[in-house]
């Protein structure tokens, strides 16, 4: 067996995930969206469903085989159980990414019969009150109607909880509720400063003891309900001393599709300037895959500066995320600061290690979304 | 445990299938996937629910006449699979 990973391997360079992500539309308002903040300007331009279908074809033809449908709530396009179909009857592996709501216990056993393999459905937090204040809605109930639909109906049934610093120390109920639940896989996954998250990231993000704490629970609660439950901790990579990969490797992996049809390699690298951001109207996905220079550019090694370049270690993260290195440095082709061999390096040590100003959380919104165009801040 | 008689299964949700891209049968399950080399493709695509490890093992050794080992090979490779949570035994 060759480990969990299928992509690590270098010589074929073939997608192995779509992420479509259909709708910047959202009945949710959470404070780290990963979404661009200026989505407001592209809910009016979103891709048809035969555009879908055939960005759905080519992906599968490159060779994808997982398909990620979220967004936005993937479930406020009411052509999903057609969009599920069909990449279900193309090969794909399905997954639906979702907040809950716009699901329905119709919609469930619907998406079920047109061959959705997985459901994920994500909680702000295991009380009511945190988790509707931090959705911006009324959620909590729905939820748990529709997890429970989830595994009524056979879905494997994976829970989501995005860790911050306003519920990470509730990370032992939140297991707990997880169980109650009877959720299959549980990904506690720390926020990722991209989107609304990187505005808001000065009040979202824990401590170094907060995020010690939550390992130490999760370890203990794995040790005693070992079992059916598996538990993912993401840590957020802030408080590693080497980078994560991008996207597992700029361009060896990751296709992920915009609302209105711009082709990524991460779904957070438009916030890197200076390209000509492909659209699935202009090219093909294999002409993007293979030739653009978005995909190209950071692919393999040869873009990289000192002390990268140097290093032994060059092939394992590839310099870490490019994104990342831009938001924190401010040039794309930096080593990620948060290697300990990066001169930038204190500038993410200053962040984990200092409490943030409480300035208030800027849900992610229209009105919000306006307003941060206005004031010039739409990539961050 | 598992024994001569333990029934597995693909666990439910999780899916087995070739890939010409990759040349491999591929295990795909939620957010993930691992490509198989062809030993663990054979063991695992006879994980369907009716067959026993035994018959797994009967049949590989017409298959494979030549791997010296093949069942203590099939109990390793199944351990971990159920450990990794690939198969389970519906009973
Ligand atoms: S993170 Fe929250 S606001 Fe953003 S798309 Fe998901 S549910 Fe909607
Ligand atoms: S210097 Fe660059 S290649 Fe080396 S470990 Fe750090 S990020 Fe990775």
């Amino acid at each position: 067996m060759n480990g969990d990973n299928a992509a690590n391997d270098q010589q074929v360079a073939i997608p192995r995930w779509l992420l479509a992500e259909l709708t910047y539309r959202c009945p949710q308002q959470c404070p780290y969206c990963s979404n661009p903040t200026d989505y407001v300007n592209q809910l009016d331009s979103e891709l048809s469903t035969d555009e879908w279908k055939r960005v759905l074809t080519e992906a599968r033809q490159l060779g994808a085989v997982q398909l990620g449908f979220s967004g936005g709530e993937p479930c406020v396009r009411q052509d999903l159980e057609q969009l599920v179909a069909y990449g279900r009857q193309l090969g794909y592996y399905t997954n639906l990414i979702t907040s809950g709501m716009g699901l329905s216990e119709q919609r469930i056993i619907a998406l079920k019969a047109r061959g959705l393999d997985h459901i994920q459905i994500s909680f702000e937090a295991s009380s009511e009150q945190l988790n509707n204040r931090l959705g911006g809605c009324d959620s909590f109930q729905h939820k748990i109607a529709m997890a429970r639909a989830v595994k009524a109906n056979g879905y494997p049934m994976v829970l989501n909880i995005v860790l911050h610093r306003h519920n990470i120390d509730d990370i032992e109920a939140i297991l707990h509720f997880a169980k109650s639940l009877e959720a299959d896989f549980v990904e506690l996954a720390n926020t990722q400063y991209y989107g609304w998250a990187f505005t808001n990231r000065d009040n979202l993000i824990p401590s170094q003891r907060q995020l010690a704490n939550a390992e130490a629970v999760t370890d203990r609660f794995r040790a005693q309900h070992a079992g059916k439950m598996k538990v993912y901790f993401v840590v957020p990579d802030y408080y590693e001393d080497r980078p994560k990969r991008c996207a597992n490797g700029w361009g060896t992996t990751f296709i992920a599709v915009t609302p209105s049809g711009e082709v990524l390699p991460c779904q957070n690298a438009k916030v890197i300037p200076g390209f000509d951001i492909p659209h699935v109207s202009q090219h093909s996905l294999e002409w993007i895959w293979r030739e653009s220079m978005l995909f190209n550019h950071y692919r393999g090694t040869d873009w990289m500066q000192e002390p990268c370049r140097s290093c032994d270690e060059k092939w394992q993260d590839l310099g870490g995320c490019r994104c990342q290195a831009f938001l924190l440095t401010g040039d794309a082709s930096a080593t990620d600061p948060v290697c300990a061999k990066s001169t930038r390096r204190s500038t993410v040590i200053r962040l984990v290690d200092e409490e943030g100003p409480q300035t208030p959380l800027v849900f992610r919104n229209s009105q919000n979304s306006r307003a941060l165009i206005k004031n010039g801040r739409e990539f961050k | 445990m598992i024994d001569a008689t333990t029934i597995l299964r693909i666990r439910p949700g999780f899916r087995l299938q070739w890939e010409d891209a990759q040349q491999a049968h591929i295990l795909l399950y939620p957010e993930g996937m691992v490509k198989l080399n062809p030993s663990a493709a054979a063991i695992l695509l006879r994980c369907d629910g009716l067959r026993s490890i035994d018959d797994i093992v009967v049949e590989l050794k017409t298959e494979f006449p030549d791997v010296s080992d093949l069942a203590n090979d099939v109990y390793e490779f199944l351990a971990v699979a159920i450990e990794k949570g690939w198969v389970d035994s519906e009973r």
